[in-house]
């Protein structure tokens, strides 16, 4: 393996590191700008202008915080768990394409980390394994609550990995790849040649898999603050609980890239265009989970059960079926 | 909204039905017809477009409070004022006591003494805003309008014992001067156009 690559690859883990952290402190700047408008409040104003500095008072706010390990809790686990989380979410990016390939000083940039030829699979996985750090941290925790949580998180993460991972099969099946550059290939003739025209309900049902497994507010019952304080992360604080948040937001952004690089053409050609169209459509998903939060209610965990066991999951199968159907014959 | 829609207790003739709600259904089929219909008939966005309505009408109801402040009432009853005279801007209190009698939480405290013109003069008079429930008593009980309640509602302070004296609740001179002075419109206070309103007394009787 060649240094200058080595080199590559660092910069631009770095580089989607970096980003990423700060995207997720400015999303809960939005995500509490938006909620507030929604609810005809104005969300955080005083620190700095129009409160864009709050995010930054936090961050400060989490980094010096005593970090407390309560009496009870299994110290190493307990220290451990939010850093799965985090780093899962952030193991993630690493097969997703952010940008078209572009060059700059004569040099190619390829902006993605690796180009693995398993690529959905691996973020499928490697998401999965992100469940770790709620049960963890929940069954670590010598709380009845983040107990609870941590059940739920089992259970939701497993079940609607069934959901996600049947969903997508259909697209894998037409695309004949699990490159998420070769999706964007695939769809690069327009929109048109989108598969979302092809596979709505793939769509329709990945979507839905994708609140659930980032736990955000229809299927936000990991966490409930109505019921179970805040779950997994009760006795948390300071930068440990920092960690699960941006994990948290992560895992947002990047599911808000990889549902438009499967189902809705990605950046397309390649061009300058293609690649603003990306950001859009990201930012369109990720403005989508702040807009649920403030519109829909949650549902109850038997409920997410039976439509995940009794609805998504048939239907996921039945659309494998007859794509399998179609394309035979 | 007429008063007659609270008075009138007959309730059934007046325009109440009860909501035509259909009853839950039981066994798996109806459960599932049921989410089905939900599923299709779009409610869902209808919740989606209320919220996306409302911020795009972008009519924000928050209150900045330190920079903005609601208007409240003028019979709202905050820290307590003590009036001057219109006519020579003397102060009305005639030290007669009868505010700190009344006062059921015992947070006023007055001293007065007979000055040189052989009237009452009040020398030391406080109030406990620590102990004031701010019931109003005072400001009715006094007979010269003197003690009244005031707009000024910020009073944090470091000790529990807070309390104001009688210059900082009097009226300024200066305010007095530019007839800047504003009568309490609440409790106890006089009726406008009381004096179209009375009636002599006849002395005949």
């Amino acid at each position: 393996m060649d240094t200058a690559y080595l080199i590559e690859t660092i910069i631009k883990v770095v580089v989607i590191l970096l980003i990423f952290s700060a995207l997720a402190g400015i999303g809960t700047y939005f995500e509490r700008k938006v909620l507030a408008f929604m609810q005809r409040r104005l969300g955080p104003m005083y620190v700095g202008p129009y409160g864009l500095l709050q995010v930054a008072a936090d961050g400060v706010k989490l980094f010096t915080k005593e970090d407390i390990i309560p009496t009870n809790v299994v110290a190493l686990i307990f220290k451990i768990a939010p850093v799965i989380t985090a780093a899962t979410a952030f193991m993630a990016a690493a097969a997703i394409p952010f940008f078209p390939e572009f060059t700059v000083f004569g040099y190619t940039v390829h902006p993605i980390v690796a180009d693995l030829n398993i690529g959905i699979l691996y973020i499928l996985g490697v998401m999965a394994v992100g469940l770790y750090g709620p049960l963890l941290g929940g069954m670590a925790s010598a709380n009845k609550f983040a107990l609870l949580s941590a059940a739920r998180t089992a259970a939701v993460f497993i079940s609607y990995e069934v959901v996600s991972g049947l969903s997508i099969l259909a697209p894998i099946m037409m695309v004949g790849s699990l490159s998420l550059i070769d999706f964007n290939e695939y769809q690069a003739g327009g929109i048109s040649d989108w598969i979302i025209w092809s596979q709505p309900l793939a769509f329709i049902l990945f979507w839905i898999a994708a609140f659930a497994e980032t736990g955000r507010t229809p299927f936000h019952l990991i966490a409930n603050d109505h019921e179970i304080i805040d779950g997994f992360g009760t006795e948390y604080s300071g930068m440990r609980w920092g960690l699960f948040f941006i994990g948290e937001y992560a895992n947002m952004f990047f599911i808000s890239f990889v549902i438009p690089l499967i189902f809705l053409g990605g950046f397309g050609d390649g061009t300058i265009f293609g690649a603003l169209g990306l950001l859009g459509k990201v930012a369109f998903f990720f403005f989508f989970f702040l807009w649920t939060r403030a519109a829909w209610p949650d549902v109850r965990p038997d409920q997410l059960m039976w439509l995940c066991w009794k609805v998504l999951m048939p239907l996921a199968v039945i659309n494998v079926v007859i794509t399998g159907l179609v394309m035979m014959f | 909204m007429k008063m007659e829609a609270f008075n009138d207790r007959n309730v059934a003739d007046n325009g109440y039905f009860l909501v035509d709600i259909e009853d839950y259904p039981t066994d798996g089929w109806g459960k599932f017809k049921r989410v089905v219909r939900r599923s299709f008939k779009g409610e869902l966005f209808v919740g989606l477009w209320v919220v996306l309505r409302e911020m795009i009408k972008f009519d924000i109801h928050t209150v900045q409070y330190p920079e903005e402040k609601m208007p409240i009432g003028p019979r709202y009853r905050a820290v307590h004022e003590m009036k001057r005279l219109w006519e020579s801007d003397a102060e009305r209190c005639i030290g007669c006591g009868l505010c700190e009698k009344i006062c059921i939480s015992d947070c006023i405290r007055m001293d007065t003494k007979i000055d040189e013109n052989s009237r009452k003069e009040v020398t030391e008079y406080t109030i406990n805003l620590g102990r004031c429930i701010f019931c109003g008593y005072c400001a009715e009980v006094c007979p010269e309008l003197a003690i009244t309640h005031g707009g000024e509602y910020e009073q944090a302070s470091e000790q529990r014992e807070h309390f104001v004296d009688y210059e900082y609740m009097l009226t300024p001179i200066d305010t007095m001067k530019a007839k800047a002075q504003k009568e309490f419109e609440g409790f106890g206070a006089i009726t406008p156009h009381e004096d179209e309103r009375v009636k002599k007394t006849p002395l005949a009787y």
